[in-house]
């Protein structure tokens, strides 16, 4: 089973466990300015918003690549960045649509999340479920619980 | 071990700014943050200079735990001499500028002297610059933030500063940072603009390393997390109602302070209670609460973040104040609401963002405009004074402009920013303030919760109540279950709890831990991350010291055991229902006891064998 990181925003308090786990697993220091997942805070909307790299099967920074330095995990299917490849020229960074991968001034690579090889810290950090790591074909499933709970049983007899 | 083992020193009458290291053995002694920067100020300052003068200290202090993933490890505190109680102040605070201050390398700020015009300190990790702020002075502490990420242009810079009831005077006016975390009481944002320092902007990419036993760091954390997220209070009731949880349970129980204490329970306190902060509203179908939201690595998350109604009249044609903000938390809710008899929690909600922009202690605020409503009331206070105002209990509309006018320093908010104890003495009733020491009672009448009084007599910072919370035990069951209405046993619980919310407080964590927490779960974390053995016993010992060198700091600035004292009101006039109906505090058959277990003489002061076991400094 393929899993992969999914957020819900709507759980997150904007406490920074999940940031502070990733650069302590990572770097093996507490520090915000070294994790792979942000959470961004939008004050005056009060929405607190985790975003780090989704693993895109045909992922642009793999493609964009010129030394093959991001490689696909079989293991648990992310795309990993291998240091020693890695020439620090940043197309990769560029490619992203999203913004996930990073450059790393201190070591001249890039970095971007590599789900911790398959037991990502962000998500056993978190501390009401907002980012959990669960079966990639089941991501939607809470969400459609949730409204198949609103659902009216009697609407259709009552017509 | 996880401290950056060196200092800022700023200078800011002859604009220097110097390193230096971490008194390493006095953080072996007095273990951090509240106790370690108390015990430079102790060395270094005459407890008599006036406390607005270029003699008082400044102190921004983490803890050690401050920027580690230990829940609530983000707190930092600020301790100077007090100009409202000419007491020691040690106001602490979350957000996120306590962490970012340890993740810049540095563990403390100590600020000495006055800047002859405006500045701001700018911290980027190794580089300390002072910087001119006159264009900041003037401006809100909202406004000065968007300024300062502006002209900066970093988005991650974290930012505490003063807002202008600090520029204007106001006794009690506090630091805000991260635009509505405060270190909030005693009036350390006053010490600040007496400074001319109007912020202090961070941003640290460094981290922090260092913890001594990583794996077993790492395993207390997460059993201490784990202790967090299993109890009811906090792991269910903070979260969903934040602090303003207690709302409807001190009413309940007679202790919910109303209309200057002139009463116990408030007919309006559902109103303004956490269980309405979830009702939707008429007009916009949105409730009060937004969200809930987390200081830096806190897994409780108690903070509210709030909208007021937009068509409510506060906010009406002002869109800056239609926006989500910092909510209201018990103690702010009850001095804004039952002790001013307002019970509209749009207007409270309003006033909170106020004292959030302009940095003004909500708690003494809202109490001060309780005694201007009683001195109105009494006739003593007039619509001369006001400018026309029926500054009426009740009154939400006089509510809502009292805080405009202090927070700008206008008119009769000048007066209001005097304070409770001053306000009521300069019309002339001095009975009329519901103050210790100068400073204005939190949300719990000691009437009907009798340890909580002893608490506020004795605070080192004047009437507070998170120097010894026995509200946790006497009506929560925490640990123990004591009877609210008894004084008997009082003594020693305060002394229990006084004495080990020093040592929290010096340890970089949140005192709403403790609600799932002793020092049996906080111990080990201090351990595995400092040097040395840190046993729960040691970490009492350690409170111990702290909270007699505070005692001390007091007694030698002119504070005497005369001032272990709570207003007559309390004392005289028995609570007239509820359950606590009948009953006075009792402070006169606590006190004494108190003495005795602190190793103080009948004058309370700390006798030499007390000194020489505490090892307190000379």
């Amino acid at each position: 089973m393929l899993k992969s990181l999914h957020i819900d925003p709507g759980k997150c308090t904007g406490c920074l466990q999940c940031e502070l786990a990733c650069s302590y697993e990572n770097e093996k220091v507490f520090n915000p300015a070294k994790s792979r997942i942000k959470v961004f805070n939008f004050h005056d909307e009060g929405r607190f918003v985790p975003y780090t790299c989704t693993q895109c099967d045909e992922a642009w920074c793999m493609h964009a690549c010129p030394v093959d330095a991001i490689k696909l995990n079989l293991a648990n299917g992310s795309k990993d960045v291998h240091e020693d490849i890695c020439v620090g020229c940043k197309v990769c960074t560029i490619a992203c649509p999203f913004g996930t991968v990073n450059y790393n001034a201190d070591t001249g690579k890039v970095v971007k999340c590599d789900l911790c090889g398959g037991d990502p810290k962000c998500a056993s950090a978190c501390p009401t479920d907002a980012i959990t790591y669960v079966d990639a074909e089941m991501t939607g499933y809470d969400r459609m619980r949730a409204w198949a709970a609103k659902t009216d049983n009697n609407a259709n007899a009552q017509a | 071990m996880s401290w950056s083992k060196k200092l800022l020193r700023v200078n800011l009458t002859d604009g220097t700014i110097k390193e230096e290291p971490t008194n390493m053995e006095w953080a072996n002694e007095y273990l951090g943050q509240r106790g370690l920067a108390t015990r430079y100020m102790v060395e270094e300052m005459d407890p008599k200079v006036d406390a607005l003068s270029p003699e008082n200290m400044l102190i921004f202090a983490t803890g050690p735990l401050t920027g580690t993933n230990a829940s609530t490890g983000g707190r930092y505190s600020v301790i100077t001499k007090s100009p409202l109680t000419g007491a020691v102040a040690c106001s602490n605070s979350g957000g996120f500028i306590g962490a970012e201050l340890k993740f810049a390398g540095w563990d403390m700020i100590i600020f000495e002297g006055k800047a002859a015009s405006p500045v701001y300190l700018s911290v980027y990790n190794d580089k300390a610059e002072l910087l001119p702020a006159d264009d900041l002075w003037g401006k809100s502490v909202w406004e000065a933030d968007e300024l300062l990420h502006k002209k900066h242009a970093d988005p991650y810079l974290r930012i505490a500063a003063i807002g202008r009831s600090a520029e204007k005077g106001c006794l009690y006016a506090g630091i805000i940072n991260d635009l509505h975390r405060a270190a909030g009481r005693s009036g350390v944002g006053t010490v600040m603009a007496s400074k001319n320092l109007k912020a202090v902007v961070v941003r640290g990419t460094k981290g922090v390393t260092g913890v001594r036993d990583e794996a077993a760091f790492q395993n207390a954390v997460a059993a201490g997390k784990q202790v967090l997220a299993e109890n009811a209070v906090t792991g269910q009731g903070l979260p969903t109602y934040g602090t303003q949880v207690l709302m409807n349970v001190i009413n309940e129980v007679g202790a919910l302070p109303t209309r200057n204490m002139r009463e116990v329970q408030f007919e309006g306190a559902h109103n303004v209670s956490g269980e309405a902060m979830h009702e939707p509203r008429k007009t916009d179908g949105k409730p009060n609460l937004t969200t809930n939201g987390g200081c830096f690595a806190c897994t409780i998350a108690c903070g509210r973040i709030s909208t007021i109604d937009p068509q409510h009249f506060s906010v009406k044609d002002k869109p800056e104040y239609q926006k989500n903000s910092g909510g209201l938390e018990y103690e702010a809710a009850w001095a804004l609401g039952p002790d001013t008899g307002v019970d509209d929690i749009d207007a409270l909600t309003y006033v909170n963002f106020l004292c959030n922009e302009d940095g003004m202690d909500p708690i003494s605020f809202g109490s001060t405009v309780a005694a201007a409503m009683e001195l109105f009331e009494e006739g003593v206070i007039t619509t001369e004074h006001t400018g026309g105002v029926e500054l009426k209990f009740g009154s939400a509309e006089a509510l809502c402009w009292a805080a405009e006018v202090t927070a700008k320093g206008e008119g009769f908010g000048l007066d209001l920013g005097l304070g409770s104890k001053r306000l009521c003495e300069k019309y002339g009733r001095p009975e009329l303030s519901m103050t210790v020491k100068g400073q204005e009672f939190p949300a719990y009448d000691p009437r009907g919760i009798q340890g909580i009084g002893l608490a506020y007599a004795t605070s080192n910072r004047g009437a507070c109540h998170l120097r010894g919370y026995t509200i946790s035990s006497e009506i929560l069951g925490i640990p123990e279950k004591t009877d609210p209405l008894e004084s008997a046993g009082k003594a020693g619980l305060v002394k229990a709890f006084q004495d080990a919310t020093a040592a929290v407080d010096s340890a970089g964590l949140c005192i709403f831990t403790t609600f799932a927490w002793t020092l049996d779960d906080i111990a080990p974390q201090v351990a595995a991350a400092c040097d040395g053995e840190w046993t729960p016993e040691r970490m009492l010992e350690v409170g111990e010291r702290i909270w007699n060198m505070e005692r001390e700091f007091n007694m030698r600035a002119g504070i005497t055991a005369e001032q272990d004292n709570l207003p007559k009101r309390l004392l005289k006039d028995a609570a007239k229902v509820g359950p606590a109906a009948g009953k006075v505090n009792e402070l006169d058959k606590m006190l004494p006891e108190y003495y005795q277990l602190r190793g103080w003489n009948e004058n309370g002061e700390v006798t030499a064998e007390t000194r020489a076991r505490l090892k307190l400094p000379a």
